[in-house]
């Protein structure tokens, strides 16, 4: 199945999806070429959200692969249930060996881990091996030779090959230097945060009931305080929390009240030097530039 | 749109007009020219593109191939206005574009530089001005924009000590004992530490299938020890000219010798030089090392270089098993209360922190200047270090970190 643009455009606004313009050039290159996208760009960004996205247009099932650091094969592709097997020993003693060890070597005492089930289903699924960065180089290697063949070899099963090619997704944060192998196997997007319209927008998808205005409100504010040197820039998810709060407060517009609009920052700046730069002037002069 | 992922037949080909294969050629070339990595297999993907119908608008090629061509940040910035340039003519705004961009200005540099004779002769100190092209037209511009501080810095901050067969040796042999010292004695401690091992079910059962299943012969699993790795941040500035040459051998030695190394040079800003510093042949590593260090002796930052590591490069070089080193006088020009500040950040990211003071080495020295005060809570070791041999003798120092 393959989708035109425009058609890739339209699924991701029904999805609830706010997407920058190039996105949905990335998602039709993606299908054509048959590569995995990896995603880089600052935490917060929206980078996960993008392969749920991907996965509720072409109505696919998503997988998710958390990568972290000393995540290995049995964690990322299979492991044998060894407490089953052990039962299964125990059980059948005194039968011949070799059946034991054709039968507890079976389907039925692999667990599949998210790798191998990517590859195993019957229609394409949205892999998504987030925070790739996290896992160790030597994981890196491996993922490549799976991401090049779709074919996994278990010694003790044989080869399995891909029933169908999942659409993957890869997030990279920056804490590691990926090889450039990874890097030329896939197709590249850049992230960045939203601009105050798409960031206002994002709020209106989320949280019908702020309303326009102070929708571009806070997606302003958050904008100025991104412009800040912060430890940590806030993120979308940030912002959301912001105009969740705001919400539930009642303050339809934030001139209304610099008071709470202040305190309620906590939801934003996450370290306690963030707090003690933006002070109650800061805030004031940030606000006063939002229309 | 039904050619989904296979490579473009001969058919497929045949219908881009030879016109357009040659131009994809050498736009890929010019790709490849502003340190893009593409590969044949990009080539096959740019042409199934345009056949899929994407060149159809301009911009939606250039999105198509932005995703297809870039692997990096900097690409992905870059490329925008690479690809005007080429295909839509747009001379100005692709100029400024790619003289902005930091791959496309670093690596023409690079390049130029791997073709530059020898500094082995005397008076190559002034030469590094590449002589060729477009990269010369750059430099000399930045050149002038510098006035002539500096043609005296470089001759101030003698970068060519590094070249000496002899003392290269040296160095690289302190570097080495250093990297077994520091490795062997990380291991052992946590090796003492660990609580336990951990049981390796899939070959332990795998092992007893012979014995009917019965775990008679255990198999374990070991947690791989990472190595540790160093960091270094050297002071190039001008009070520091005297040691600079000493140092820049030993960072050569521990790039070879350390598996994991990242190597700093800062004055008023900070350069990466690991890069650089990696080539095998140091007169070359001396050549790449000139350029960057431009600007070397005059005056320090340490605050502010401090901060832009923290802020750029940290995330990145920093694991849970990192020694930072800092070699440096602590004469800080700029903001003292900022090199405290980054100090603090920089501690609580790193495992140890080292800072090797040459003026330590001094009769009656005190850590009275302004850097090194704000600096010295954050200090894990501070010792004195001004030649190899004092930096032998640290060795047990070091290895206990």
């Amino acid at each position: 199945m393959s989708l035109s643009r425009e058609d890739i455009a339209g699924r991701l606004a029904a999805a609830n999806y706010i997407a920058d313009g190039e996105l949905a050039t990335a998602i039709s290159v993606m299908q054509l070429l048959r590569r995995p996208l990896l995603l880089e760009g600052e935490a917060g960004v929206g980078k996960t959200e993008v392969a749920k996205a991907l996965a509720a247009i072409h109505d696919a099932e998503l997988i998710r692969l958390q990568c972290y650091e000393g995540l290995d094969q049995s964690a990322a592709l299979y492991e044998w249930n060894y407490q089953r097997q052990l039962l299964a020993i125990e059980a059948h003693k005194g039968t011949d060996p070799d059946r034991i060890e054709r039968q507890i070597f079976s389907e039925t005492y692999l667990l599949e881990r998210p790798l191998l089930a990517a590859i195993r289903r019957e229609k394409p699924p949205v892999l998504l091996i987030d925070e790739i960065d996290r896992a160790d180089e030597e994981f890196e290697a491996f993922l490549l030779e799976i991401l090049s063949d779709w074919q996994v070899s278990i010694p003790e099963l044989g080869t399995v090959t891909a029933k169908t090619v999942p659409h993957v997704v890869l997030t990279s944060n920056g804490t590691r230097e990926l090889s450039d192998a990874l890097r030329r196997r896939c197709l590249y997007h850049y992230l960045d945060y939203p601009d105050a319209d798409r960031e206002a927008r994002i709020i209106l998808a989320r949280i019908p009931e702020a309303g326009a205005g102070l929708a571009l409100q806070i997606a302003r504010m958050v904008a100025g305080i991104r412009k800040e040197e912060l430890r940590k820039v806030p993120g979308v998810a940030e912002t959301l929390d912001w105009a969740a709060v705001l919400v539930g407060l009642d303050i339809r517009d934030l001139h209304d009240d610099p008071e709470t609009v202040h305190e309620t920052l906590i939801c934003l700046l996450k370290t306690r030097e963030d707090s003690a730069r933006i002070t109650r002037p800061v805030t004031e002069r940030i606000l006063g530039r939002v229309a | 749109m039904s050619c989904c992922g296979t490579p473009p037949s001969p058919d497929e080909m045949n219908e881009l007009s030879r016109f357009v294969t040659d131009k994809l050629a050498a736009f890929l070339k010019t790709l490849r020219g502003a340190s893009f990595a593409v590969g044949l297999s990009e080539g096959q993907d740019a042409a199934a593109l345009m056949a899929a119908g994407y060149a159809k608008k301009p911009g939606l090629l250039r999105s198509a191939f932005k995703h297809l061509f870039s692997s990096r940040k900097a690409d992905w910035d870059a490329f925008d206005g690479l690809f005007d340039a080429f295909w839509l003519n747009k001379r100005t705004r692709s100029r400024t574009a790619i003289a902005g961009s930091p791959a496309a200005s670093a690596n023409p540099a690079t390049k130029s530089l791997a073709e530059q004779p020898s500094p082995g002769s005397g008076d190559a100190a002034n030469d590094q001005i590449p002589a060729d092209g477009d990269d010369a037209r750059q430099r000399s511009g930045e050149g002038r924009a510098e006035g002539a501080s500096r043609a005296e810095n470089l001759a101030t901050t003698d970068f060519r000590k590094l070249s000496d067969p002899a003392d290269i040796a040296e160095a690289h042999a302190v570097a080495a004992r250093l990297a077994q010292a520091m490795r062997t004695r990380l291991t052992r401690r946590d090796l003492a530490r660990r609580q336990g091992e951990k049981l390796d079910l899939r070959r332990t059962i795998h092992r007893n299938i012979s014995h009917g299943g019965v775990p008679i012969s255990l198999l374990h699993r070991q947690r791989k020890q990472k190595p540790l790795r160093l960091v270094v941040l050297l002071d190039a500035s001008g009070s520091m000219s005297l040691y600079t040459g000493v140092f820049l051998r030993f960072i050569h030695g521990v790039l070879d010798e350390f598996r994991e190394a990242e190597a700093f040079l800062f004055h008023t800003r900070l350069a990466h030089v690991s890069e650089a510093m990696k080539e095998r042949d140091p007169a070359r590593a001396l050549d790449r090392l000139s350029l960057l260090a431009q600007g070397a002796g005059g005056g320090t930052k340490i605050g502010e270089s401090l901060a832009t590591f923290n802020r750029w490069h940290a995330a990145r070089v920093i694991h849970s098993r990192t020694c930072v080193m800092i070699v440096s006088d602590g004469y800080e020009t700029g903001d003292a209360a900022l090199l405290g500040r980054e100090m603090a950040q920089l501690g609580r990211r790193c495992r140890r922190i080292v800072w090797l003071n040459p003026m330590m080495g001094w009769e009656g020295y005190a850590p009275e200047a302004a850097g090194m005060k704000a600096a010295l809570p954050h200090i894990d070791l501070l010792a004195p270090a001004h030649s190899l041999q004092s930096l032998a003798a640290l060795e047990p120092y070091l290895a206990r970190l």
